[in-house]
């Protein structure tokens, strides 16, 4: 301030004195202290720091008084007006916070109504087991493979060493195709892939190739006509039946967990020789007494079958351009759906066909 | 193959306190799987003994039936010594018979405890037993509706019958794979027994190792044309044989463990002689044979009664037994009519002959004939034992028929010998990873009955005459392992070079799926199959192309005999079972594969002698038909529930859109939609969804037609799209965004339009018209009513406009704003509001 307003300000020092400063100073913190809501607070700082409070007059006083008066008075004034200041920020965040915190009461709701606006969705759990299964080999390298369903009779039966009078022919109940002098077949198994991979690649091959599969069996609680199985093949250099069997005991521990491992069995496959059944630790009862003689799962037996598996027949490698001096093979299949039932504990084959909505959303997006 | 432990016995010396669980679970891990193990008598306890009937008194009940009083002698069995007393139902025996009798104290199958109890006005004490109460099936030992009629000779009255009936027998059922047709029969399943437990050599008893009469030329003639078909051909005669002759006791007791029927003394013989060898055996009456016996293929035309009663027209590639008279028999599969053994035959040609086995296999597969002796042949059968098994039958026709041999033995043609195989000394231990020696392998192969001889670096191994699968080295390789034992293969892992992880398509398939059921859709699976009445109730028109099926051969349902063209049958028959089992609201999907033909012809059935070239492998590829990975939509209900928040929303056609645009969005894809007219959606709400230029597919509302065939609620909505055309297109790499942080300015505008004019043309004129300026579009409300007049719409667009390198002015907001209504205009007839 430069000083005195001398156009409309009296030049009177009386709201300068010291019982007056503090006065207005004390009535200033007794009404903010008073204000017990924010709109009071506002009524109270207009009233003792607005333009026309006290203490802003006090202070529109100092300019006229004479110098040696001025300093006395203006740290009077400063020191009410900022005292005053202080106590309204510290009663307003008082008042603000008390305001908030009731409005925090006032707005609870009752968080357990319902909140399923869009009803929950699921993707199939056979899709991903086999998106599962698929992830277990390619982090070992591996690659998923893939081939047509409706598939060529070469690809499906002689490539694979099944020849047009192999008895084994029967042992896959075939659905053939019109005309049936075009040799289509819907295939019985993924091994048309596994020849497919062969003819298209050379080897190093390690590919798994799940997929849906075919066969003429009547609908029921363990057969369907359609069903998903899942193949490994692997063409390397020095490949041998220990490392189908090392290979096998990894995928059944990743599976099904520790201690699940895998025993084989001499059976017989056209595209394999050696060739074995496989089977699982039961994991039920893994096997351990006394609970196995109880178990009925395994029916006692500490083993559930699994699948076929082998060291790939040369007659396959050869049909399909692989040199078996040089390279060696195993293969290997399951059934998707089976281990699926086994994994989850599911009973009934054709859940997984009947497409009941409460079955896929029961497993949401991952398994 | 259901083989009695104490038959295997009789071929091998196992020890005796060999189990017979210890004895399946060894033979399985060589291979020879067990199916079940068979105690027949473990249901029955108590006195169960031979009894003669002494005298049946037939007396006649108020009840129509008559029951036999019968006194039986049962030795000391009953502790006094004296007849029993017993009432029996039956009437298939008589006075002198030997029967089964069960005595007060026993327990039959079903806890059928046998006590002394009144009935019909006498005191029965025991039971005269029929093979079922036995737990026996019912045709053996006789009739399957009377008593068991013990042979005379049998047994002694009171003797304990459990023996005699095969009660204390354990079978073991096995299943044989098709290589190891050897172990079809007793013979084999000894072998492997006496492998199972290392034993000598001389603890296995081969039923075919015997001396044989040397062949003449005295016995009944025999000429072979095709050596190839027919490579040995035995046969011998027996007349004299009594046609009532009972079957022995243990051979009857066998055939019913071994799961076969008594059929007569002479029929029994020769399945008697196949179980025992493997070999399969023919009788014939050799009393209705006329001149030579001669085998040779069928021709065209001809046809033969098989004795099964079937007339079957015959193939050139069929082989058959002829006579004078004309066919007499399908060689190895099955005998004809004529020269049946009958309940009067008395002289029996026997044939032991030695089968192609693919013949057998075709002729038993075109005339859809499944026989035991069919099972044998076409997996192969020792061709060394013909004679051997031919003088077996022999042996046991004259033993227990009252038989007499005559002279002549004929033999046509010689038993083919297998080539050796040679082997590398050491592929056996490469193969399987085992620890097995070049020494060992050897010992195993000489084990499963090979000639092993040293070469350089390599064995040249002769595999036995009983083992026709074996026939390659990995063959070999297989039976070293088994003896070794699988159990003892390391187990390791192998070493892949590096993956390249999944491709993109697998990447963006799962992307797919994740997308939709995020978005609240439930993934099913369905069957790819579907009938004209599926296409039908679609609407679909005679010309369209999803009528062109492909048709399975053998379908299981006449009704669904084609593959899926669409996966909308399947997925709407799914919405229907759902519904129909509580559900209301519904959004699934489907992503499966349909299956469209494409007119190629047969696909090439190439040689497996070497690689087919690659022109062959898309030769192949080409005759297939095609095969696009559909994604079927259908939503039924709400959309969005209603609840405490307020109504839902019931889904509609632009749901089914929106699905296949967040599809389309996970796939960096921009859709274009454009009215279309498409079974089987509503003509006026059907949507056809474009890349560019590139259908994609369908979505829209389904025609209410369409909806009632089908039974589902009206208004149900669906999309079909070819989910491969969506992923060739999905973007690879974004190309990053650059930003502006300039101001954004906004411009709406109302512009009234006819309401035929498709909003998306109108919105598609304003982004041209407007300019790079023009940074986003989106139509947010329409507006139809007396305020725009009938015929008319209003539709508003939100428009936001910025530069990468200035503030727009007001100016030049309002020119592109002015352009962009004025192309809307010009294209749409579009009127600012």
């Amino acid at each position: 301030m430069s000083g005195p307003n001398t156009d409309y300000d009296p030049v009177e020092v009386t709201p300068l004195g010291a019982e007056q400063v503090d006065e207005a100073r004390e009535a200033a913190l007794v009404a903010i202290a008073a204000a017990d809501d924010l709109d009071s607070l506002k009524v109270v700082r207009t009233a003792h720091t607005g333009d026309r409070s006290p203490l802003a007059l006090a202070n529109r006083e100092i300019g006229a008084l004479p110098p040696q008066a001025r300093k006395d008075a203006g740290r009077r004034v400063g020191q009410a007006r900022g005292a005053v200041n202080q106590a309204l920020a510290a009663r307003t965040t008082e008042l603000e916070a008390a305001h908030e915190a009731r409005a925090l009461v006032e707005e609870a709701v009752d968080v357990t109504l319902p909140a399923d606006r869009v009803a929950r969705g699921g993707r199939h759990p056979i899709t991903l087991m086999s998106e599962h299964i698929g992830d277990l080999f390619v982090a070992m390298g591996w690659e998923v493979a893939e081939g047509p369903v409706v598939e060529a009779e070469w690809l499906n039966f002689d490539a694979l060493n099944l020849g047009p009078d192999h008895p084994a022919r029967t042992m896959q109940d075939t659905f053939w195709t019109e005309p049936a002098d075009h040799h289509v077949v819907l295939r019985t198994h993924t091994s048309p892939v596994q020849a497919r991979t062969m003819l298209t690649r050379e080897p190093p091959i390690y590919v798994i190739c799940p997929g849906r599969v075919f066969r003429t069996d009547e609908y029921d609680a363990t057969h369907s006509p359609m069903f998903h199985q899942v193949e490994g093949l692997v063409v390397d250099r020095g490949i041998s039946m220990a490392h189908l069997k090392g290979t096998l005991d990894h995928f059944a521990t990743q599976l099904f967990g520790e201690g699940i491992t895998t025993r084989f069995r001499p059976s017989y496959f056209p595209f394999t020789e050696p060739s074995a059944e496989v089977d699982l630790v039961c994991f039920v009862c893994r096997g351990d007494e006394p609970a196995v003689s109880s178990c009925r799962t395994c029916k006692g037996e500490g083993w559930i079958e699994w699948g076929g598996c082998g060291v790939v027949n040369p007659r396959v490698l050869t049909a399909c351009g692989v040199d078996s001096e040089v390279f060696t093979g195993f293969a290997f299949g399951m059934g998707i759906d089976r281990s699926f039932m086994f994994r989850h504990g599911a009973e009934d084959l054709r859940d997984i066909f009947e497409g009941d909505v409460r079955y896929s959303a029961a497993f949401g997006t991952e398994l | 193959m259901k083989a009695p432990v104490s038959w295997i016995r009789e071929h091998v010396d196992l020890p005796a306190d060999v189990t017979t669980d210890d004895l399946a679970r060894r033979l399985t891990a060589l291979g020879l799987k067990l199916e079940a193990i068979e105690r027949p008598g473990e249901q029955v306890t108590g006195p169960l003994v031979v009894g003669r009937v002494l005298s049946a008194e037939p007396e006649p009940q108020k009840n129509g039936k008559t029951i036999n009083w019968c006194a039986v002698d049962v030795g000391d069995a009953n502790g006094t010594g004296e007849p029993q007393g017993i009432v029996c139902g039956a009437h298939n025996f008589g006075v002198d018979d030997l029967v089964v009798v069960v005595l007060p104290g026993a327990v039959l199958p079903g806890d059928f405890a046998i006590a002394a109890r009144k009935t019909y006005g006498h005191v029965s004490a025991g039971m005269i037993c029929s093979a079922a109460e036995l737990g026996l099936p019912a045709d053996s030992y006789g009739s399957a509706d009377g008593i068991v009629v013990l042979p005379a000779g049998a047994g002694e009255p009171g003797q304990d019958a459990r023996g005699l009936l095969g009660l204390d027998e354990e079978v073991i059922e096995f299943e044989i794979n098709p290589d190891r047709a050897y172990a079809l029969s007793l013979r084999g399943v000894a072998r492997d027994a006496a492998l199972a437990y290392d034993l000598p050599a001389s603890a296995f008893h081969d039923p075919c190792l015997r001396e044989v009469p040397p062949a003449d030329d005295a016995g009944h003639p025999v000429r072979v044309e095709d050596e190839v078909g027919c490579p040995v051909f035995v046969a011998r005669t027996v007349s004299g044989i009594d046609p009532a002759a009972p079957t022995p006791t243990f051979m009857a007791r066998r055939l019913a463990l071994a799961g076969m029927r008594s059929v007569s003394v002479a029929v029994d013989v020769t399945n008697y002689v196949m179980l025992e060898t493997g070999r399969p055996i023919h009788g014939y009456d050799a009393d209705r044979l006329t001149g030579a016996v001669g085998v040779r293929r069928a021709r065209d035309g001809e046809r033969l009664t098989t004795l099964d009663g079937t007339v079957r027209a015959l193939a050139t590639d069929d082989l058959v037994v002829v006579d004078d008279s004309g066919i007499i028999g399908l060689g190895g599969v099955m005998g004809g009519q004529t020269t049946e053994m009958s309940a009067t035959t008395t002289r029996v040609l026997v044939e032991s002959a030695h089968w192609d086995a693919t013949s057998m296999f075709r002729t038993g597969r075109r005339h859809k004939i499944t026989s035991e002796a069919g099972k044998r042949n076409e997996r192969g059968v020792d061709p060394t034992i013909c004679e051997a098994a031919a003088d077996r039958v022999v042996e046991l026709l004259t033993t227990y028929a009252g038989g007499t041999t005559e002279p002549g033995v004929t033999v046509v043609g010689k038993a083919p010998q297998a080539p050796p195989i040679t082997i590398a000394r050491d592929l056996a231990a490469r193969v399987t990873g085992m620890d097995v020696d070049e020494t060992t392998a050897a010992t195993h192969l000489r084990a499963v009955g090979c000639e092993v001889a040293d070469g350089a670096g390599v064995l040249s191994v002769v595999p036995p005459p009983w083992r026709p699968d074996l026939s390659d080295p990995y063959d070999l390789v297989e039976e070293v392992a088994r003896v070794v034992g699988y159990d003892t293969v390391p187990s390791v892992l192998p070493t892949p070079p590096a993956g390249r992880g999944l491709t993109r398509g697998q990447q963006l398939r799962r992307r797919v799926g994740r997308a939709l059921a995020g978005a609240g859709h439930v993934e099913v699976i369905t069957f790819p199959f579907l009938g004209e009445a599926d296409l039908d109730k679609l609407g679909l028109p005679a010309d369209d192309e999803r009528r062109a099926v492909l048709r399975l051969a053998n379908p299981l349902s006449a009704e669904r005999p084609a593959m899926a063209t669409t996966l909308l049958p399947g997925v709407l028959e799914t919405v229907a079972r759902n519904l129909g089992r509580g559900a209301t609201d519904l959004a699934i999907f489907e992503t499966g594969t349909v299956t469209l033909p494409r007119g190629g012809g047969p696909t090439p059935i190439h040689g497996v002698a070497h690689r087919p070239t690659p022109d062959e492998v898309a030769a192949l590829d080409a005759a297939l038909p095609d095969q696009p990975l559909h994604l079927v939509v259908a939503m039924t209900g709400r959309r969005e529930r209603e609840g405490w928040w307020g109504p839902g929303r019931v889904a509609d056609w632009s749901d089914a859109v929106a699905s296949v645009r967040t599809v389309a969005g996970v796939l960096g894809l921009e859709l274009v939609a454009r009215a279309a007219q498409r079974a089987p959606w509503h003509p006026g709400r059907c949507a056809e969804l474009l890349i560019g230029s590139t259908s994609v597919g369908h979505a829209g509302e389904l025609h209410p037609r369409v909806c009632r065939d089908l039974g589902l609620p009206a208004r149900t909505v669906a999309a079909e799209v070819d989910l491969d055309v969506l992923l060739a297109h999905a973007v690879d790499v974004v190309v990053a965004p650059v930003l502006s942080d300039f101001p954004v300015a906004k411009e709406d505008v109302a512009l009234l339009v006819d309401d035929t004019v498709p909003a998306a043309d109108v919105a598609d004129a304003l982004r041209r018209g407007a300019g790079d300026l023009l940074e986003s579009l989106r139509l947010f409300d329409v507006y139809t009513g007396e305020q725009v007049g009938a015929g008319k719409r209003s539709l508003a667009f939100a428009l936001r406009f910025r530069a990468g390198d200035r503030t727009l002015t007001e100016q030049e907001t309002g020119a592109a704003r002015d352009a962009a209504v004025a192309v809307a205009a010009a294209e749409c007839g579009a009127v600012q509001r």
